[in-house]
């Protein structure tokens, strides 16, 4: 139940494109998160799926039905909205029961299942409050407890926590993550924050300017990104790429290599600079090597490697790990 | 510490001219309306001066016409509150959907506001209503029936008509806003939840609608417990009593009866009856402007 297929989806907004051509299959009780910068269309794809946008072309089916020229309410999903969109002259009861209500449930039946998704999100304290009576974890959790209490094929959730602070959203983010598995529902997750997507995903799908750019496991984007673009997004911070006469010696257009895949020496072969900044994090410091020919590289040690800004020292990538990319920004595999 | 002190007198200081110019000009005619409700003075009867004791109140509130005015008021005002609030919620519904050249429909929709009483209902009475020339008569004409003589046959109903047309842009307006600011996105998750036209508009709308509902209600209440132009140039206050309201009863002792005692009486009457109005329906809405 809540098997979500895109077919050659397509959204224009007059002549602007701003989904093109997505093919996508999120297989019943996945977490799949759609990642990307501000502006590539994650949540129009997502109000695509929702039904919120009529689509400009393609299919989108659910369970094998196409819902395509279905309203949202026919489509059986339901969705966390950003800015919660809670019903702000109807108590928290009023606000989680109102899907029950409009599907002409009766009143015990409707009390029992609020109750029930209250208890499952420590809500039921506050069941008689005003939304503006609510901490703004608590009215994400009553905008939660509103997706939940329906029992819909698929959770389709845009940018949740982005107005929570953020001690408050690792919780969050553990509590969704957690719940979603428990009920063993669909869900698409919206976000542009790299821990939110790695951390909740089993899939992640890396769009850009209305393209599916890759999707795959958190660690399949992370190890063998496909493209010049997801290898630049995925992983904080981002992955070094340098081009010219240092990627030609490894026969690409453009070579990437993760700051963690970066050994540092006082000595030897490798990438000779000078370290301009130095931040130490404690567990990690990151330094901002200035190398003659690449630019800056940054590169992350262990602990405090007694390195400090100005020292000289000479940066060796791991073979193994790094990334080849050709002209086109497509990776180069070793056959 | 010292300096806010200062400045709060200063403040104060600066304030005072103004306040007092207001508060003579509030009391000076209530004063003398009081003063007057307690007096004979009748400008038929110059001779007889001097206190009248509660003789002015007790003909003022015996006086049948009192009791048709009253009424006329009430129905006046509740029937107007009405038409607008329903109209203004459909009219501003439709706006709000509406698209194509929405800057021109808002600019008409919103000026019969912007029109005199005086003017607007000289045009209802002459332009509309007239069952020679107006061109109601000339509808029903062209429709084969006979033409209704609009002030004569439905005064009150008349005089309704012409004050809703009135009143209604500014309802509109106001409640155009107050659906404007309603968040897309609450709409969203209603139809997520599954909520229909209606449903949505029940549950979703009308809640959001009610701080401006209520503000329109204050608002027009205020004005249209007095309305007097309009009743003057239609049908001056006929046939008979029936379209006399209180204002316009007042206005009658005075100027036409010329019973200033007696008049004074009435609009301290008025007075009285507009506060009571005024406490009861903010008992009734005002529940909606805390929140
Ligand atoms: N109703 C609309 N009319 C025209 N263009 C629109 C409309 N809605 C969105 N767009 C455009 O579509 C593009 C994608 O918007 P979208 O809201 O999906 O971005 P996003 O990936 O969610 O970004 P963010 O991370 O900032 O929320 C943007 O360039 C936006 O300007
Ligand atoms: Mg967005």
């Amino acid at each position: 139940m809540g098997k979500i297929v895109l077919q050659g989806v397509e959204k224009h907004f007059g002549d602007v494109k701003v989904i093109s051509n997505v093919d996508l299959t999120v297989e019943d009780g996945a977490f799949v998160v759609f990642v990307g910068p501000s502006g590539c269309g994650k949540s129009t794809l997502l109000r695509l799926i929702a039904g919120l946008e009529d689509v400009t072309g393609g299919r989108i089916l659910i369970d094998g039905v196409d819902v395509t020229d279905l309203p949202p309410m026919k489509r059986g999903l339901s969705m966390v909205f950003q800015s919660y969109a809670l019903y702000p002259h109807m108590s928290v009861r009023g606000n989680i029961g109102f899907g029950l209500k409009m599907a002409g449930l009766p009143k015990d039946e409707i009390a029992r299942k609020v109750e029930a998704a209250a208890a499952t999100l420590n809500l039921t304290q506050y069941l008689d409050r005003k939304p503006r009576q609510l901490s703004g974890g608590q009215r994400q959790r009553v905008a939660i407890g509103r997706a939940i209490v329906r029992e819909p094929k698929g959770f389709l959730f845009d940018e949740p926590l982005s107005n929570l602070d953020a001690a408050l959203r690792v919780n969050m983010r553990i509590e969704i993550a957690r719940l979603q598995k428990a009920l063993a529902t669909t869900a698409i997750y919206v976000t542009h924050d790299q821990v939110e997507a790695m951390t909740m995903a089993d899939k992640i799908v890396v769009l850009n300017a209305g393209r599916v750019e890759q999707v795959g496991s958190p660690l399949e984007l992370y190890d063998r990104p496909d493209n010049l673009f997801v290898a630049g997004f995925i992983g904080s911070p981002k992955m070094n790429l340098v081009g010219g006469r240092i990627a030609e010696g490894y026969g690409a257009a453009t070579v990437g290599i993760r700051p963690e895949h970066l050994l540092v020496g006082r000595e030897g072969d490798g990438w000779r600079g000078t370290i301009s900044v130095a931040e130490h994090l404690g567990s990690d410091t990151f330094l901002y090597v200035d190398v003659k020919d690449v630019g800056l590289v940054t590169v992350r040690t262990q602990g405090e490697a007694g390195l400090r800004t100005g020292d000289s020292v000479v940066l060796r990538p791991d073979p193994a790990r790094l990334h080849r990319f050709d002209r086109d920004g497509r990776a180069i595999r070793a056959a | 510490m010292a300096a806010t002190v200062n400045t709060r007198r200063l403040a104060r200081a600066m304030l005072t001219p103004a306040v007092v110019i207001l508060f003579i000009w509030m009391i000076v005619p209530l004063v003398l309306t009081l003063w007057y409700s307690f007096q004979n003075y009748s400008l038929l009867n110059p001779a007889n001066v001097g206190f009248a004791g509660w003789t002015n109140y007790q003909y003022f509130l015996t006086d049948p016409a009192f009791f048709q005015a009253f009424a006329n008021t009430l129905i006046l005002t509740l029937s107007v509150l009405a038409i607008t609030v329903i109209g203004g919620i459909l009219l501003g519904l439709l706006l709000d959907q509406f698209i194509y050249g929405q800057g021109i429909v808002r600019i008409l929709v919103i000026s019969p506001f912007f029109i005199m009483p005086t003017v607007a209902a000289l045009v209802w009475k002459n332009m509309l209503m007239n069952p020679n020339y107006g061109i109601f008569a000339w509808i029903a004409t062209s429709l084969g029936m006979q033409p209704v003589a609009w002030l004569e046959t439905y005064p009150l109903f008349s005089i309704i008509l012409i004050v809703a047309w009135q009143w209604l842009p500014f309802a509109t307006l106001i409640l155009l806003t107050a659906l404007q600011s309603l968040d897309e996105e609450q709409k969203e998750a209603a139809g997520m939840d599954g909520a229909g036209f209606a449903s949505l508009f029940v549950y979703i709308t009308l809640p959001h609608l009610a701080r401006a509902i209520t503000v329109v209600i204050l608002i027009e209440t205020i004005f249209l417990l007095s309305v007097f132009a309009e009743i003057l140039v239609t049908t001056g206050g006929g046939p008979g009593y029936a379209t006399t309201n209180i204002a316009y009863l007042i206005y009658h002792l005075a100027l036409l009866d010329y019973d200033v005692g007696g008049a004074s009486a009435g609009g301290v009457v008025a007075v009285i009856l507009a506060n009571i109005v005024a406490i009861f329906l903010v008992r009734l809405v005002g529940k909606n402007l805390e929140a």
